[in-house]
């Protein structure tokens, strides 16, 4: 399906662009008929994305972060976000709830916030080929439509 | 910076303000870390109203901060969650570890 609209951006995977990329998408989303709600949910779901990019596809090195959104049917919302890092060997493990490869104070919630803040997640990895995680917001707000 | 510390008896209130995210998250860490190693306190407040955006990170602030007070024998109270805020603290179930005050309402409802 073609969008309405949609625009891709590539920065690079340091932490300072974590709020970078989420107020772009939040700003972008915001051509849609958007709540509050919904606008915190995206920021809140891409700035999980953009983190595991930086924290665990990129761990040593500076590397690229594509983010892709597009606006489809003046509702829905289709946020890419996608590196050419390390990969993850076990995505059903890496999405389990408090699951962390790391230590220290990282909660292990970066897949469940992004799946309980959007519609539907997919994501797509392999050992040394990176990750794409793919999210979709619904807006409720669209004519016709009762939450 | 991004937490402001005010330091009372056997209190600890660190207000935070700005985004909390995995770039900011840190600071504020080191900074209310070094309060409580200090003061040691019966109570620990963090108190959320200049908080702007908060994701996962904030939830692994508050969860290690729980530790640190928790080891000392003090208890945790959150202050003021704004509803974007008190939604992505819920996933993590923090209301079980701190006390909350002063949380979003639901329309309606009380929670």
């Amino acid at each position: 399906m073609k969008a309405d609209n949609e625009f891709r951006m590539v920065i690079e995977s340091r932490s300072v662009n974590e709020g970078f990329a989420r107020a772009v998408v939040a700003a972008f989303a915001s051509q849609t008929d958007l709540n509050i709600e919904e606008l915190s949910d995206i920021k809140t779901a891409v700035s999980e994305a953009v983190t595991n990019c930086i924290v665990h596809a990129y761990p040593d090195t500076v590397g690229k972060i594509y983010i892709t959104a597009g606006i489809y049917s003046g509702f829905r919302i289709r946020i890419k976000i996608r590196d050419c890092g390390c990969g993850i060997a076990d995505v059903k493990k890496a999405r389990e709830p408090l699951y962390t490869s790391l230590g220290g104070d990282r909660a292990g919630l970066g897949f469940s916030v992004m799946e309980s803040f959007t519609d539907k997640l997919s994501v797509r990895s392999a050992p040394g080929k990176g990750t794409s995680v793919t999210m979709e917001k619904i807006i409720a707000g669209r004519p016709g439509h009762e939450k | 910076m991004a937490v402001f510390i005010n330091s009372r008896a056997d209190e600890v209130n660190a207000l935070l303000k700005g985004d909390i995210d995995h770039h900011n998250a840190p600071a504020m860490r080191e900074a209310i870390d070094e309060a409580v190693e200090l003061k040691r306190p019966k109570v620990l407040n963090i108190d959320f109203s200049e908080v702007t955006f908060m994701d996962s990170s904030g939830i692994g602030l508050v969860m290690g901060r729980y530790r640190t007070v928790n080891a000392l024998g003090g208890e945790l109270v959150i202050k003021n969650l704004s509803p974007q805020s008190y939604k992505v603290m819920r996933l993590a179930g923090v209301e079980k570890i701190a006390r909350l005050e002063k949380i979003p309402q639901e329309e309606g409802k009380t929670i």
